[in-house]
């Protein structure tokens, strides 16, 4: 199985939405798409997150395959990220303390974000090349914010409107995602 | 330690904290494997094995653990049983360990072991702390079998790979699609809120005022 960068980028982005269509990194997912500003950030946080994770644990691969360690590969590929995290938050801590205070709790759990480990085991698992990882991670990460963006303006929009109070809060939330998740799967097929 | 207080510990995670119908916790691999009953099972059981030796394990170090480097600590007890339970799989079952697929390694990042490892196995000796844990699980296991009879009868029409209708059904497979798992898990929260608000009512007597909602 060869697929080019551009199909893998658009699968991940659309047809095989990490959110969406693979029920990763739900928990931010109904955690911070309350409000359009943290939610941005937020996807974009992870982005960069799964950026590195998926760099580090190409070459990690890379070591553990050559040493036959890959009974260590869960582990040490949660122990990246947990790193890569940290980095996040401190540099977001310096540049942005607004933003920082903002994500909250949300942000160390960055490390227990399934999307992110699921980037990194989902490499592994198809056995990706160098570039072929790299769009993947930049792909899933784009499809993870492009489904926290659209969720949270319709939650923006439904705090306007009139909601019957039994369904309020998750179950509506879950509701939402459902319908989402329903228009997306109109994109199965188009990656290739 | 009595038997009611044990009860009492067990019960919590089984029902009154059902982490998947009252803490929305663990949502990914609830969605995503739940598309038949045999797989909820298998991945309840998976979970709540893991956590029951992640929490005994972070309690009996609970003493001797930096309180700086905890949360790191508790990953590696985490990730370190999952390895177990996933070369487990593989050795029992290969078409189960292909079904669940990255899923079993993902337990990792599961919240209710993490969130049981910081909030109760940290701080409690470790045979509470194993029970609590266990009434976890069960409740996990619960709350996916919940999800995945639902979804395996009316997705696919059958129960436990047995047919249950004739063969005029027509499957509705939206229901084993990504979104009937949205749809099923909202359908159930509904259910919830719903019997939660009936038994405000009988209490007051009246209709319950707009509660609270997170």
């Amino acid at each position: 199985m060869h697929e080019t960068a551009f199909q893998i980028f658009v699968n991940a982005l659309l047809a095989n939405n990490f959110v969406l269509a693979m029920f990763l990194g739900l928990c931010p997912f109904l955690g911070v798409s309350g409000k359009l500003d943290t939610a941005f950030p937020m996807g974009v946080a992870t982005t960069f997150v799964m950026l590195v994770a998926s760099l580090c644990a190409y070459g990690l691969n890379l070591l553990l395959s050559a040493f036959h360690l890959e009974f260590l590969r869960l582990i040490s590929y949660i122990v990246i990220i947990a790193s890569s995290v940290q980095l996040v938050e401190m540099v977001l801590k310096k540049y942005s303390p607004k933003l920082f205070r903002a994500l909250g709790i949300y942000l160390p759990l960055i490390t227990t974000n399934c999307a992110v480990l699921g980037v990194a085991l989902f490499q592994t698992a198809r056995e990706y090349d160098f570039i072929q990882s790299v769009t993947f991670s930049v792909g899933g990460g784009a499809g993870f914010t492009l489904a926290l963006v659209l969720m949270a303006s319709v939650r923006e929009r439904l705090q306007l409107s009139n909601v019957p109070d039994l369904a309020q809060g998750t179950a509506l939330s879950l509701m939402l995602a459902g319908i989402l998740s329903l228009s997306f799967m109109g994109f199965a097929g188009l990656g290739g | 330690m009595n038997t009611g207080k044990t009860w009492d510990e067990f019960m919590e995670g089984v029902w009154r904290q059902n982490p998947t119908f009252v803490m929305i916790l663990g949502m990914c691999p609830t969605l995503a494997v739940t598309v038949s009953v045999v797989n909820a099972l298998s991945m309840g059981i998976s979970t709540a094995l893991v956590l029951i030796a992640s929490c005994g394990l972070v309690s009996l170090m609970r003493n001797i653990t930096p309180k700086e480097v905890r949360i790191a600590v508790y990953i590696v007890i985490i990730a370190t049983f999952v390895t177990v339970v996933d070369y487990a799989i593989q050795a029992i079952s290969l078409a189960l360990y292909d079904a669940l697929g990255a899923f079993i390694q993902l337990i990792v990042v599961n919240c209710i072991i993490l969130g049981r490892a910081e909030a109760h196995a940290a701080k409690n000796p470790p045979l509470p702390a194993m029970i609590n844990a266990a009434g976890m699980g069960v409740g996990f296991t619960i709350g996916l079998l919940a999800l995945g009879v639902v979804r395996e009868i009316l997705g696919a029409g059958t129960l436990f790979g047995v047919a249950l209708f004739g063969t005029s059904f027509q499957p509705w497979v939206i229901m084993v699609l990504p979104p009937g798992g949205f749809f099923v898990l909202g359908g159930w929260l509904l259910f919830f809120s719903w019997l939660e608000r009936r038994k405000l009512r009988k209490q007051s007597g009246r209709p319950a005022e707009a509660t609270q909602h997170a």
